[in-house]
Order: C-alpha cells, then sequence, then structure tokens
C-alpha cells in the first residue's frame, strides 16, 4: 500500500529526515513511535506531501508520489489527520466533514459515509450543528478522524491523535482507533504515547534523531528492554 | 409622532446601507479569503460603470443586457487582478501586496482619464419618485437596496449550502491544511476573486442608475467601503453587513439634522471613536 524508501527531508537548513524507510501493506495498522522532536510529524508530512522529500522515493496504491501536490495525494486515497487536529474552528461539526468530502468521488457518498462516521462516533451525531472550536478535545479528535474517513481513503495517517487530551480521553482516542482498525482501514499512526499504541498496532518502527533505529511486531517492542527502559520507564 | 422627514432620512438610510453592504461584501470576502486588501476595488466598480455607460449608451445595448455583461467582465477582471498582479507576490510582504493594488487604483483611473477624459458621464435613465403618503423615495436607490438584498442572500446560501462555498469560508480559518481536504487553495483564490469582481461588477450596474461616472468616482466609493469593512471587523462578512447599516444612518440621519456633508463628518468621526474602542471591528476577533 505505502513504500517508503530512502527518504530524507527538512525544513530550510534543518534535517529533519534521514534517509528512512518504511512499508504499510493493505490492512495493517503501523505506528512510527519515538521521541518528541523525531521527525515523525515530518514523516507523515512527506509521506502526504505537505512538505517534497529531498532525496528518496514514497509509492503509494501503486502511483510514484514524486511531484504530487497534497491535493493530488488525497485524491489517490490517503487521509492525513494532522497534528493538533487541525479543525476548521468557526465551521460546524458536519461542516468540517463535508470537508472531508470535498473530492466530487467523495461527494457521491457522503450521505452513507456521514452516517457511517455518526454511528462509528454516536458523539457527533449529538453535535451535528455544533460549531467544531467549542468541542471538547476529544470530540475534536473524533471530528478529525471522522473529517479523514470522509473521503473514504485506502491509508489514514493519524498524526499523535493522543496529544494534549486528558489520561481517561487518551484512552478513549485508542478505542477509537481500534474500532476503526477493526473495519478494515490501512492506518499509519504517530505517536509518543508508546505503549498504549504498540497495543491497537501490528507492527511499529522506532524514529529516533530522523533514523529509524529499530522496527519490528509491536509485541515484540512492547517486550523489548531497550523501549520498556527507554520510553516507558519500566 | 416621529417627523416625517426624519422617518425619510431613516429609511433612506436603510436602503443606502443596502448598497453599502454590497459593496463591502466583495472587499472583505476578498480579503477574507486571500488575505490580501484591493485597494483598487471602488476602481473596478468605475470600470464597470463605464462598461455600462459604453454598451447601453454608445453602442445601444437595452440595459439589463448591458448589467448583465458588466458584471460577468468586472468578474474576469478580478480573476485577472488576482492572476497577474497579486498572485506574483502572495508569499511576499503585506505591504507589497498593498502597493500593488494601490498600483492598480493609479493604472485603471489614469486609462479611464486616458479614454474618456474628465467629464461627467450618466446614462440618462431618471426614475421617477415613489410617493409613499407624504415620503418620496428614490426608485433608483430602492432597487439597488433590492438586488443588494438579494445577492447578499444568495452569496450566504452559496457560502453555506455548496461544496465549494464551505470550502471558501473553510480556508479563511487553515490554509495550510486545505491540500488535505483535496482543495487546491489556488483554484479557490481565483474563484473567489471572480465573486469579488462580480460583486463589484454587480454594484457598478446598481451605481451608474444613481451616481454619474469620472475617472474619480472611485475616491466616492472606496474610503466608504473601506471604512464599513474595517468596522464591521475586515474579512468579517456579517460585521460588515451590519457595520454598513449603521454607517448609513449616520450618513442619512446626520445629514438630515444638519447638512448632508455633516452626515459624512459624523460617520467618520463615529468611525474614528470605533477604531479605539473596538480596534478589531465589531464582530472582529482581536489578533
Amino acid at each position: 500500500m505505502l513504500r517508503v524508501e530512502g527518504v530524507s527531508a527538512g525544513y530550510g537548513s534543518f534535517q529533519a529526515l534521514f534517509d528512512v524507510a518504511l512499508a504499510v501493506e493493505a490492512g495493517e495498522a503501523v505506528a512510527v513511535i519515538g521521541p518528541n522532536g523525531a521527525g515523525k510529524t515530518s514523516l507523515l508530512r512527506v509521506v502526504s506531501k505537505l512538505i517534497e522529500p529531498r532525496t528518496g522515493t514514497i509509492d503509494f496504491d501503486g502511483h510514484d508520489l514524486a511531484g504530487l501536490g497534497a491535493d493530488e495525494v488525497t485524491a489517490l486515497g490517503m487521509a492525513h489527520v494532522p497534528e493538533h487536529r487541525r479543525l476548521f474552528a468557526g465551521l460546524t461539526v458536519e461542516e468540517n466533514l463535508r470537508m472531508g468530502a470535498f473530492l466530487p468521488a467523495a461527494r457521491k457518498q457522503f450521505s452513507t459515509r456521514l452516517e457511517h462516521v455518526y454511528e462509528l462516533f454516536p458523539r457527533l451525531a449529538e453535535r451535528r450543528d455544533q460549531i467544531a472550536g467549542t468541542l471538547s478535545g476529544g470530540e475534536q479528535q473524533m471530528c478529525a478522524i471522522g473529517r479523514g474517513l470522509m473521503s473514504g481513503p485506502k491509508l489514514l495517517l493519524l498524526d499523535e491523535p493522543s496529544a494534549g487530551l486528558a489520561p481517561v480521553i487518551v484512552q478513549q482516542v485508542f478505542d477509537m482507533v481500534q474500532r476503526i482498525r477493526s473495519e478494515g482501514f490501512t492506518v499509519l499512526i504517530v505517536e509518543q504515547n508508546i505503549q498504549q499504541v504498540l497495543r491497537v498496532v501490528d507492527r511499529a518502527y522506532l524514529l529516533e534523531v530522523g533514523r529509524i533505529k529499530a522496527s519490528g511486531a509491536a509485541s515484540e517492542l512492547l517486550a523489548s528492554d531497550d523501549i520498556r527502559r527507554a520510553y516507558i520507564g519500566l | 409622532m416621529i417627523d416625517i422627514f426624519l422617518l425619510e432620512a431613516i429609511l433612506n438610510g436603510i436602503l443606502l446601507g443596502g448598497v453599502l453592504a454590497l459593496l463591502a461584501l466583495g472587499l472583505n470576502i476578498v480579503f477574507g479569503v486571500i488575505d490580501v486588501v484591493w485597494i483598487c476595488y471602488a476602481e473596478l466598480i468605475m470600470f464597470g460603470m463605464y462598461g455600462n455607460y459604453v454598451l447601453h449608451k454608445d453602442l445601444g445595448w437595452p440595459l439589463l443586457l448591458a448589467f448583465a455583461v458588466c458584471v460577468v467582465v468586472v468578474a474576469v477582471l478580478g480573476v485577472l487582478l488576482h492572476w497577474l498582479v497579486i498572485r506574483p507576490v502572495l508569499g511576499g510582504a503585506p505591504i507589497n501586496q498593498l502597493l500593488v493594488t494601490g498600483g492598480v487604483l493609479t493604472f485603471m483611473q489614469a486609462l479611464a482619464t486616458l479614454v474618456f477624459g474628465i467629464e461627467f458621464r450618466n446614462l440618462g435613465i431618471s426614475m421617477p419618485s415613489l410617493e409613499l403618503g407624504e415620503i418620496f423615495l428614490s426608485q433608483s436607490r430602492i432597487w439597488a437596496c433590492g438586488v443588494s438584498l438579494v445577492a447578499v442572500a444568495l452569496l450566504w446560501l452559496f457560502l453555506k449550502k455548496t461544496y465549494l462555498g464551505t470550502a471558501i469560508r473553510a480556508i479563511s480559518q487553515d490554509r495550510e491544511i486545505m491540500p488535505l481536504m483535496g482543495v487546491k487553495p489556488g483554484r479557490i483564490y481565483l474563484i473567489t476573486s471572480a465573486i469579488g469582481g462580480g460583486l463589484a461588477g454587480l454594484a457598478a450596474c446598481l451605481l451608474v442608475l444613481q451616481y454619474d461616472v469620472h475617472p474619480a468616482i472611485g475616491l466616492t466609493f472606496g474610503p466608504i467601503t473601506f471604512m464599513v469593512c474595517v468596522m464591521g471587523g475586515l474579512g468579517n462578512l456579517l460585521g460588515g453587513f451590519l457595520a454598513a447599516f449603521i454607517f448609513a444612518q449616520f450618513i442619512q440621519v446626520g445629514g438630515f439634522y444638519f447638512e448632508l456633508e455633516w452626515g459624512y463628518v459624523f460617520a467618520f468621526c463615529f468611525f474614528i471613536a470605533m477604531m479605539f474602542w473596538r480596534p478589531q471591528g465589531l464582530l472582529g476577533k482581536r489578533a
């Protein structure tokens, strides 16, 4: 589904990613874990082409993404739920969801998908006419993920969905991810909340200062002494 | 019993408010979406007024056909303004964006003087006044206000009910992530410029019924339009709409108690006071 090879990227003179390679197969849930500032967000931004890689190739669903803009990548079937949720704060919940279905192909499916998102997140249905900026953090995350699902993506990118949320809500967010997984969506998720994310994904990559340092099955990484010591604090 | 002439002034204020609301809308929507102020907005209106004059008076086209063509032509002019002048400096400093549209203002004024000379021209249409009891209201003002309000309502429906309209509102809230929705911001900018131009063209059609056109006519509408927009909160469509009616009442009622020119003095004093009290505008958010 997604194949990233030899990707380096950065902003100005700052290099965020060095020779990164990763792959996500259809139906899989894969996490990229690592500390703050490791380059996790940059990695997702490069995959969805919000930023252009300096070197390397990205192949998505049989398409080479070289030279494509983020809007074209979205049209190919990738949905990127950005860091900090980035809802259109002055628009209602339903208008935010409608923006997720902006592409002509998605518009035709709008009402079925809307119903589906409301089934997945009943709270959003209750608050469909509420201004998105007034939702609680957890509800905003539901809305952001729902907006991503409205395009009917083949691959869903989630950037730190648990960031900035209260501990009890964090657990709900990972439950949401679990629910989305069970719907059969392919998911690439970036998280600092390592212990919890490793429980909901199949495989994971460890990213440190812009380089992939380790990778493997989620259960192996969870059991690995190095990772437990460095990131989980046990 | 309210003074009948005061009532007439208030009604005239409402009619003027409708037109000011339309004027402000075009400028506001462009600023809200593209974050650029069209300093030459009133000159687009002037261009539309001359267009009406040429088509109807010189070429003898039916008035409504001339109106329709002018709206389309000024909409295209708005697109060209964005494509040729603004797009190259979009990433630049805001002052550069002001300067280039300011340059277009001077260019259009000079061009109008070259082509049409400095004399005042009008379509030579005079509509009779409407008599309501003892109140006389200009029919061209009633039409102008009515058409303005219909245009404002249609645009509101478009912004509220369509995908494109929602995207136009969304882009002013978060530009950077629009591509993640599959939206090309550049395309939305062009569509918004066409809407802004089209509104200027429509305003031209309504104003040409009431005012003579001359190369400096932009000075009559430009400053008021900017003040209405700023008073409402630049880029805030609803704020601009409300501010237009408040401003118009100052002009008309102030003009009724003293002299017409005093109405403008009061309106501008109110504007200055407002800028101290709420610099972000009536409905604007504090930056």
